[in-house]
This record gives C-alpha cells, sequence and structure tokens, in this order.
C-alpha cells in the first residue's frame, strides 16, 4: 500500500562522502534518494484546512455520550526514549541533536561492509536506572538480536534490539490523573524496557505531505546522523483507558526520564516518542477489539486527543454495525485536521526474521551492578509525590512541585533550609512560575538561591517585612540576585524591617503603649481629626510612634496597640 | 636477485622443481617416514628468509617486491588469482630500504608480500568480496588484521580472488573471474579463498589472508597444497572482514609453511576493541615453534595424543585422500604420537546445521547491500524496485540462494525447526569436540573428500559442492583453530594433486597445531609441495 517512490540514489556518492567526513565534518553532506512526483491518489494537503474537531461529525455530543458509555478502549504505550549518552550505542560517533546532517556518522552507524558494532556500557547503565526506576526486573543475562526490514534509513538492513530477553520487565508506574481530569491515581503496569538503536531520517527536499506515508517529493534525502542513537523502548501493559490517562501515562515516563537524567525526554526533538495501540471493546467483553496504532504525536495533548478522537471512530463503527471496518493498521494524528488518518494497513503479521545478534556478546551483569545503580537514584516522582502529600500539600501543589525535577529540586532546598513548606510552595507556583513564565525562563536560570528565597519566607513570617515589600524584593532577586539582608539595607527598607534584627527589636507592649500614649496625648488635634472619620491619619500616629521607638518598635505590635487607644471610647 | 629469495621456492619457472611423479606417489603411500632430509630440502619460512636477507643486507625489498611483480605479471593471465594489485608495492618497499638503510627499525613482517582476500577491507584499494554489488568500492579504513600487517612492514601486494563473499567451495562463484589451480590449470583451486591459496602455491605472494567461515581457508589449501590456517574464533578480529556469517567467520592465514602461516597468525592476532567477539586470550609467540630440523629429538612429538576421526574416512572420501590421510596418521606415529581413532558421533549432523546458520547469518548480513549507500545501484521508480533490481543485479546465484534458504529458515513459523535445531545441533557438536579433545592434544581428518577437481565440475550440483565442507564445517559450529598442510598427492593433473591433512586443536590451542605442524612437515618425506610449471609461461 506505501508506495514511496524512489528512482535514482547516486551510485559511489559514499565514498566521497565517507573519506570526506572522516577527515572534515564543517560540510554537510547528503545521501540522497530522488524520487519521482507521487501519482498516487491520496489526498493530504486538503485535509490541513479543515476545521479543528476532536470527533467525527454528525452526531450530537448528548448522543455521542450515550453511545461512548458502552464501550471500554484498551490502550497499551510504547514509547522510545532516546538516550542522552555522549556517543552513539555501538559506536563512537557524538550523539549530537540538530548537527548539520551526515556529519556525525563513521563506517558503524553507515553500515559500511566489515563494520562492527560494539555495545557502549552508558546505554547498559541507563537501561538499568529505567528498569528499577519503572520497578521492573533486571535480566542479569540479556541478549541482542536483529529486527530486519528494509528502509533507506536503516543502514545495515537490521536494526539491533532486543527481542525475547530484554533487559527490563515486569514493572508498574504510578501516576495522578490532575483534578481537572477527575483526579485520582492509577498504577499502570510496565511489559518490558529493552535497549535498541534509531534510526535514520529521511528528509524530504519539497514540503510533501507524507501523512499517508507517500513521499511526495522529487528527491529525498537520508541523514543517518540519528542512525545508532541509542533508545529504550518502554512498553507498557494494555491497562490504559483513555486519553487522559495516556496522556498521564506519557507525562509520567517524561518525568521519570529527566529525574533519571537518561534523556532530555523532549518530543518535539523526537527524544520521546509515544506510539499508542489502542481497541476498543463493548463493556463486559473480556476478548480484545482489533487493535489499531496511532503514530506521530508530537505533545502529550495530541496523545490526549488522538486517542479520545480514534475512541469516537471505533465506537461509531460499533454502534453503525460496521465494526469490521475497524482493521489493524497504523494511523496518523493529523494535528491540522485534528483526526487520525490511515498511514498503512498490515497485512498479516509483519515478519521482522528476529534472531540472535552475532556481533554482539550476551549483556552479562552482577546483582551488585543492579544494587550500586538502585543506590545511586535519585527520588523519583512518585515518591516525591507521596513525600509532598504527607508535607500537607493540596494535590495541585504536590503534582506542579513534582512535575518538573528542576522545581522540585528547588522546592526541597528552599525547605531544607527551614522555609515553611506551604510559603514555599506558595512562592514557587504564583510568583516565581509566573516569572518564569513571562521572561521564558527555566528555574535554573533564576539569580535567586533557594536559601535566599528560604530567607525571605522566614523574614515574611517573622514579620519583618510585609508581604508586599517581600514581592519587591523577589522580583529582583530573581532577576539580579543578591541577598534577602543585603536588599533591605540597601533599600532602606528599615521602616518596616527594624526588627530584622533581633536583639534591637522593642517588643515589650507595655513600653510601646507607653510611647503610643505619650504620641496620642502629644497630638491632640490630629486626634480629634482621627475620631472624627480621618482613619488615614494612623500612618501618621505610626510614623511618630516609630520616630519616638526609632524604629525599633514592633510594627505589628504597634499598629494593633494604636488602633486599640485611637478607638477608645475614653 | 632472484637466489637471494630463500627458501627454494623457486621463482623461476624452469626448471621448476617438481614434487615426484606419479610414481613418487605410491611410494609415498607406502614408504614410512623418516627423520631424513629427503633429496627435497623442507620448505624454509619465506617470512624468516626475507627477514634475514633484509637485515643482512643480502637483498633489498624493492628487489623482492620487484620480483614477486614480474611473478605475478607473468603469472596472472592462466591463475587469475588477484582481483587487484596495488600500485603502492614498489613504494612500500622502497620505504622499508630507506628505513634500513638509515638504520631505523622494522617491523618483523618488513618486506613480506601479503596477499589480501579481497573480502577484507583494504583502505583505499577496492575491496568487493568479488561481488557485482561492491564494484569499484573502495573502504575508508583497513580492516584490523591489514592495519596489523601494515604496522608490521608487510607490503598488501593486492586482493585475492574468492568466492562471492565467501560463498562457495571453488572460486567460481566470483563475480569477476575464474581462478586456477597451480597444480592443474583445468581445476578449481578450491573456495572460497581460493585467490589467496593459489597466490600462495603459485608464488605470487609469500603468505596471504583468506578467511573461513566453513572451511575456506582449509579446503583451498589442501586443494593448491599449501599450509592453511584457521584460527580459534575470536582469536583474529573481524573488524573489517566483510561479514558472510558472524558467528563463524575468521580470518585465517596462508603460507608455503607452517611457520609462515604461524608469524602471520601471530601478527594479526589479539583483542581489538572494535570487534566485541574478539578474544582477550593471551597471544603466544608461535615463531618460537618453528624449530629448525637439526635440533629434533628423534621422537620429537614424543606423548602428543592425537585422534584420528573415525568418521572422516567413511565412504565418500576419495580412497587417495583416505590412505594419504592414513599415511600421516603413520608418520606421525613415526615422530612419537600416540594415534587413536576417536568417533565424533554428531559428525554428520554439522553440514546441514552449518549451511543453516551460515545462510541464515547471510541473509541478514547482506541486508545492507542495498544500494542506497554505497555499491552498485540500479535506477528504479520506487523504493522496492530499487531494492530489487539493485540486489537481484549485484548479487549473483549462490548469493541469491543462500539468501533465500536463510530468510526462510529465519521466517516466523520456521525458525525453532531450521534456525533454532541447527543451534541445538551446534551445541551438540562443540560438545563432541571437546569429549574428543579432553583425550587428544589433537584430532586430524582429510582436508576434504578430495583433491581438486575440475573447473565447472560442480557448478550446477550445489548439494554436491556442499558435501565437499564435510571435513570442516564441525570445525568452524564448534569454534576450534585448525591447521591444514600438505601431506601427501593422488594421481590427477600433469604431476599429481596436493591432498591436505587436517589437524584439530583446542580452543585457542593454535601452539600445540603449529607445534606439531611444523614437525610434521619438515620431516615429510619429499616434503616441498610445489605446483608444476605454469603451461605457456615459461
Amino acid at each position: 500500500m506505501s508506495t514511496t517512490l524512489f528512482r535514482t540514489i547516486q551510485p559511489n556518492h559514499f565514498t566521497l562522502l565517507t573519506n570526506a567526513l572522516l577527515r572534515t565534518r564543517r560540510t554537510s553532506r547528503h545521501i540522497s534518494v530522488r524520487c519521482q512526483t507521487s501519482t498516487t491518489t491520496q489526498q493530504s494537503s486538503s485535509q490541513q484546512q479543515q476545521p479543528r474537531t476532536s470527533a467525527p461529525k454528525n452526531h450530537g455530543s448528548n448522543k455521542l455520550d450515550e453511545i461512548l458509555k458502552d464501550y471500554e478502549a484498551v490502550i497499551g504505550i510504547e514509547t522510545h526514549v532516546q538516550l542522552s549518552t555522549s556517543t552513539k550505542a555501538f559506536c563512537s560517533c557524538p550523539n549530537s541533536y540538530g548537527s548539520h546532517p551526515n556529519t556525525s556518522i563513521c563506517p558503524v552507524c553507515m553500515g559500511l561492509p566489515g563494520a562492527l558494532p560494539v555495545l557502549s556500557s552508558k546505554v547498559v547503565d541507563f537501561g538499568v536506572r529505567l528498569g528499577l526506576a519503572l520497578n521492573c526486573s533486571l535480566s542479569l543475562k540479556s541478549k541482542f538480536d536483529r529486527k530486519q526490514y528494509f528502509y533507506p534509513d536503516l543502514p545495515k538492513g537490521y536494526q539491533i534490539s532486543q527481542f525475547d530477553v530484554p533487559i527490563a520487565s515486569g514493572g508498574y508506574v504510578d501516576v495522578d490523573i490532575p483534578l481537572e481530569f477527575g483526579g485520582g491515581h492509577r498504577r499502570f503496569g510496565i511489559t518490558r524496557v529493552h535497549m535498541e538503536e534509531d534510526a535514520g531520517k529521511l528528509l524530504h527536499s519539497d514540503a510533501g505531505d507524507y501523512s499517508q506515508a507517500m513521499i511526495v517529493s522529487k528527491l529525498d534525502l537520508v541523514d543517518l546522523n540519528r542512525a545508532g542513537v541509542p533508545l529504550l523502548e518502554i512498553v507498557s501493559e494494555p491497562d490504559i483507558r483513555s486519553g487522559v490517562e495516556a496522556a498521564e501515562y506519557g507525562s509520567e515516563m517524561q518525568r521519570i526520564v529527566r529525574y533519571l537524567g537518561v534523556s532530555n525526554g523532549n518530543m518535539q526533538e523526537g527524544s520521546l516518542r509515544c506510539d499508542v495501540n489502542i481497541s476498543i471493546r463493548p463493556i463486559g467483553q473480556a476478548e480484545f477489539g482489533t487493535k489499531v496504532e496511532i503514530k506521530n504525536l508530537n505533545a502529550f495533548s495530541a496523545m490526549s486527543r488522538a486517542i479520545d478522537y480514534e475512541i469516537t471512530r471505533q465506537a461509531l463503527l460499533y454502534n453503525q454495525g460496521q465494526a469490521d471496518q475497524i482493521v489493524t493498521e497504523t494511523r496518523l494524528w493529523d494535528e491540522g485536521a485534528q483526526k487520525t488518518v490511515t498511514m498503512r494497513k498490515k497485512e498479516g503479521l509483519a515478519d521482522y526474521r528476529y534472531f540472535p545478534e552475532p556481533d554482539l556478546p550476551e549483556v552479562i551483569f552482577t546483582q551488585e551492578y543492579v544494587d550500586s545503580i538502585r543506590a545511586s537514584l535519585p527520588e523519583l516522582p512518585e515518591a516525591k509525590r507521596r513525600r509532598y502529600e504527607a508535607m500537607g500539600l493540596g494535590i495541585q501543589d504536590v503534582l506542579f512541585l513534582a512535575n518538573d525535577v528542576s522545581v522540585a529540586e528547588y522546592f526541597d532546598e528552599v525547605i531544607g533550609k527551614g522555609a515553611d513548606v506551604k510559603s514555599a510552595a506558595n512562592w514557587l507556583m504564583s510568583d516565581i512560575a509566573a516569572y518564569l513564565k513571562n521572561e521564558e525562563l527555566s528555574i535554573s536560570d533564576v539569580k535567586l538561591t533557594p536559601q535566599e528565597l528560604a530567607e525571605l519566607i522566614a523574614a515574611i513570617k517573622d514579620e519583618t517585612i510585609s508581604g508586599k515589600i517581600g514581592k519587591q524584593i523577589l522580583f529582583e532577586l530573581l532577576a539580579k540576585g543578591g541577598t534577602v539582608q543585603g536588599m533591605i539595607k540597601e533599600k532602606d527598607l528599615v521602616q518596616a524591617s527594624s526588627c530584622y534584627f533581633p536583639q534591637n527589636c522593642i517588643t515589650d507592649p507595655v513600653e510601646i503603649e507607653k510611647m503610643i500614649m505619650k504620641v496620642i496625648s502629644e497630638s491632640p488635634k490630629q486626634l480629634e481629626q482621627y475620631r472624627s472619620g480621618k482613619t488615614k491619619l494612623q500612618g501618621f500616629f505610626t510614623g511618630q510612634v516609630m520616630k519616638m521607638s526609632k524604629g525599633k518598635a514592633n510594627p505589628a505590635l504597634l499598629n494593633k496597640i494604636l488602633l486599640e487607644k485611637l478607638n477608645a471610647k475614653d | 636477485m632472484l637466489s637471494t629469495l630463500q627458501p627454494p621456492r623457486s621463482l623461476t619457472l624452469l626448471p621448476f622443481r617438481r614434487f615426484h611423479g606419479s610414481k613418487t606417489i605410491a611410494s609415498l603411500a607406502s614408504s614410512s617416514p623418516t627423520l631424513d632430509a629427503s633429496s627435497v630440502s623442507p620448505p624454509q619460512s619465506q617470512i624468516l628468509t626475507t627477514r634475514r636477507s633484509l637485515l643482512s643486507g643480502e637483498t633489498t625489498a624493492s628487489e623482492i617486491a620487484k620480483s614477486y611483480l614480474s611473478r605475478i605479471r607473468l603469472t596472472e593471465p592462466q591463475l587469475k588469482c588477484f582481483l587487484h594489485v596495488s600500485e603502492n608495492v614498489l613504494k612500500e618497499a622502497q620505504e622499508i630500504d630507506q628505513r634500513i638503510s638509515r638504520g631505523e627499525g622494522v617491523g618483523p613482517l618488513a618486506g613480506v608480500v601479503i596477499g589480501v582476500k579481497d573480502n577484507i577491507c583494504t583502505e583505499g584499494m577496492p575491496s568487493t568480496a568479488a561481488s557485482r554489488i561492491l564494484e569499484h568500492y573502495r573502504p575508508p579504513f583497513d580492516a584490523t588484521a591489514v592495519k596489523k600487517i601494515k604496522e608490521m612492514g608487510g607490503i598488501v601486494v593486492g586482493k585475492t580472488n574468492m568466492d562471492e563473499f565467501g560463498m562457495g567451495s571453488t572460486t567460481e562463484a566470483s563475480a569477476f573471474q575464474v581462478t586456477a589451480n597451480p597444480w592443474d590449470l583445468t581445476r578449481v583451486p578450491g573456495g572460497s579463498s581460493g585467490g589467496s591459496a593459489a597466490a600462495v602455491a603459485a608464488n605470487q605472494c609469500m603468505v596471504s589472508l583468506g578467511s573461513d567461515t566453513g572451511g575456506s581457508v582449509r579446503q583451498p589449501a589442501s586443494f593448491c597444497g599449501v599450509v592453511g590456517l584457521k584460527p580459534t574464533y575470536g582469536r583474529v578480529s573481524r573488524f573489517g572482514l566483510m561479514a558472510y556469517a558472524s558467528s563463524l567467520d575468521v580470518i585465517g592465514c596462508f603460507g608455503s609453511t607452517v611457520a609462515d602461516a604461524g608469524m602471520l597468525l601471530h601478527a594479526v592476532s589479539g583483542y581489538d576493541r572494535f570487534d566485541s567477539t574478539s578474544s582477550k586470550q593471551d597471544v603466544p609467540e608461535f615463531e618460537s615453534q618453528s624449530l629448525s630440523m637439526d635440533s629434533f629429538e628423534s621422537k620429537p612429538l614424543k606423548g602428543v595424543r592425537v585422534g584420528l576421526i573415525r568418521e572422516t574416512l567413511e565412504e565418500g572420501v576419495d580412497s587417495g585422500v583416505r590412505s594419504a590421510t592414513q599415511e600421516a596418521a603413520s608418520h606421525l606415529e613415526a615422530l612419537g604420537c600416540l594415534v587413536t581413532e576417536v568417533s565424533l558421533p554428531s559428525f554428520s549432523l554439522g553440514l546441514p546445521a552449518y549451511y543453516v546458520i551460515a545462510s541464515s547469518e547471510s541473509s541478514s548480513n547482506l541486508s545492507r547491500y542495498d544500494g542506497v549507500r554505497y555499491g552498485n545501484q540500479v535506477m528504479a521508480d520506487e523504493l522496492n524496485k530499487l531494492y530489487e533490481c539493485s540486489r537481484g543485479q549485484g548479487f549473483g546465484g549462490e548469493v541469491k540462494m543462500r539468501i533465500l534458504m536463510g530468510t526462510y529458515a529465519l521466517s516466523a513459523g520456521y525458525y525453532d525447526a531450521y534456525y533454532k535445531r541447527a543451534q541445538q545441533v551446534r551445541t551438540l557438536i562443540r560438545k563432541d569436540f571437546k569429549a574428543a579433545l579432553d583425550h587428544n592434544d589433537i584430532l586430524i581428518s582429510p582436508a576434504a573428500p578430495s583433491a581438486a577437481y575440475k573447473i565447472g565440475e560442480k557448478k550446477d550440483d550445489p548439494l554436491a559442492m556442499y558435501a565437499g565442507d564435510i571435513m570442516t564445517v564441525n570445525v568452524n559450529l564448534a569454534g576450534l583453530p585448525a591447521i591444514v598442510l600438505p601431506c601427501g598427492l593422488v594421481e590427477g593433473g600433469p604431476s599429481g594433486l596436493p591432498v591436505g591433512l587436517q589437524m584439530i586443536g583446542a580452543a585457542f590451542d593454535e601452539e600445540t597445531l603449529l607445534k606439531v605442524g611444523h614437525i610434521f612437515e619438515q620431516t615429510l618425506k619429499g616434503s616441498g609441495f610445489v605446483p608444476p610449471t605454469l603451461p605457456n609461461v615459461a
């Protein structure tokens, strides 16, 4: 069905290519695959003009809900995580995203005759880390296999992967569903985690659309920079039931790989790719329905919408007695049209002719090695969330703080300095989050250290400074850095902050009352005006008392007593 | 000039020291070996001779190189051993001479003229595995074995012909030319390393590299009357060897003496970080095994336990081969060995298991030749056509057949019946060898069921050709080292055809093979297997 059109591939382009590349990496070179313009009949570009819809039309939402409630979706997700190792999996080429095409290649990842793969130990390391993080059991002895198929982006004609003995299997992951999506806690099974290598990329010189796997361009280019980059593939159990759950599962994978530092988890760069397998069945039915695969999901929100669209599509077909039109196929999520479209239909099962990779020895490691990695694991998102929850934070706070590993680490440092938990959470979630959003920065970019945020929170708490002043200082500290103490001195924020140095502070209510009484008695005119309604004059009295106390009176106490006196009907 | 090139594997074509007439064949078979040097002095290491004569100033590397080049020029039209002869031979030789004249050190292979099988990558030199699909392909890197040779001063004289990608036993499956056997130009040199074996036999080079997946070094060594050494799997890095069957492939060595094969092996052996299947086992100095005959005791191999594999002398083996093997056994006994018959019950299972495993792996290994990045491509309107045409026109018949067989064996539903079963047989064969080698230091057998046969004789009967691999494939399945060395002649050709004896050792015990092989060779009456004059050359 997929009729990718290729015409010529320039002979001997390669020799020049490799030789040149072994010497200079400056020029960008492509391996070219020239194609004829497609003459097939798939319409694709017109679909982009269609309005956004989240579900097939012609069905009132009530009626749709009525139909949907009779069906249950069964969803499993395959997640490919591109590892942030410094080299590729089986050669020493740098693993760098965004280099000029074909500048990070060598005989091994180009699949030249005679080249052999040599496994980077870092890949195993990361595999064990992720396996442990997903509560899997590790295979102390696993192996690599070859998955064989032909495609121009696959230099060797096979992908080095793991087939029947993955490095990790039988785990689970816990997620919290955000409140706005109903909340609750869910556990999804992890079938397996295995190591494999990425393929290269086909670049299409014309702005051709290939939503139907049609390569509708005149010249297709192969970029092998990505070929051989290490991947971990995580296969979930079919435990997921909705788009929201799937998105949350995906987000959790992203959090976990980022917490572990095994990947940047960036979906736009393709460092994290999710393929969804989805079928639906009438509620109560034990057998699975026909499975459809959805690819090209570049964001979790897209994943959620794609799944909901697909559930609706399949439910309607069931409902209309056309269940036989749900076929085993791969569908692409068309972000423009907000729908899934057929990419290729699978005629029977693909036979990848897996067999053990004879160029690589078995991957063998010891329990001690696993234990040492386990000991080095950071606190993972789920543990963090439960800890934050136990500290008394609400679930929304918890989810916000634990979402981003650098925010969570920052928060942990702030509260580690003794800051009030709730205040620290509030600052991070409101003002600091807003600042970051406005400035398009991440928490690691700000100048405010966790130490100083803790100081700031303490200063407000013990009423050295007001919350209002605190905010002013905060933005300065975020942008410029410095210390809370220095800022208070520098800005002469002394008025409200004489008590910053506790030893100088006048906190004796009797003494303060004395001063107040003295000021009141010396200012009968102002008192009369105040009592006749000019309450703004409270500031005058406060100022006078402060002056008398040389700024040392505790402002809160002062104001409290002052109000009592001013309002007293004597 | 030529006389400086001891040993006396004369470079002149006439008069040629013939081995013996057919009369002598019978006498060899019936004569008991003796430790006395026969009328023909035992062969001497060309590597050691070269080293000696270069360092003593007796000759120069340039002179040696020139003589080999002219020898190649003279004999190539008949033999067709080489697919490519290097343009840099003289330049490299001159560099060695300059180093020597400046008093600088030279490597242990300085001036040694070496042929390299065409499936072993040589930087900037065509490396095609004798396949149309890689015609004109020049790799950007040297295979590790080649790199080592060059570092030790060896001169790669050219790329030798072979069966395409190593698939064949006659070198007739080369996409480019058919190599003739120097003993009889109407016969095959064996294969797949036929070019490397014939080139050494015809003295076109001193030693050569081949590769052995199921006997591709040993069988042509037998057919051409030279020494062929298949090391333990993992002894020599496979980096730069174009894979046929990765779990069986090894780079092997040809020489006109056991010592030469051993020294070449020593040069190319060792762990390589670019091949994770290469072994970290120590590489012994094989040179020390090549003692001179004078130092031999009366029973130099006293106590060496030799197992003659019973199954290799059963029906299907030519009587001449059988008697030569039995004679060799007697010779070993005379040298002090304890020769007994051993049985390998799984022996006959090896051949089918080998063809399943080798074909399966090759179907995968040859997937990279898709016409996309390098090699010959055929224009096509769509992708599948591009693959079909490039591969269809790029690969020869034998290669296609094995790809098809391998693809079939690995297909869903057949995997268990073929590939998995074959792996089980492989385990069984390993076990049997292990048991036999627990009681013996080496095992012996013929290298092939017959001597060299006629060109074209088995071309249309692949099963008959495959059956010829029966003696050798088991050794690859078990990953063991083996050496083949000439042990006699049978009738055929203008002056008889050589027959090789195979000695199989325990894993990583090439040392014993080389020791036994060397003493066997040096004491064999009438040794000095020099092919007859090449017609029309003299």
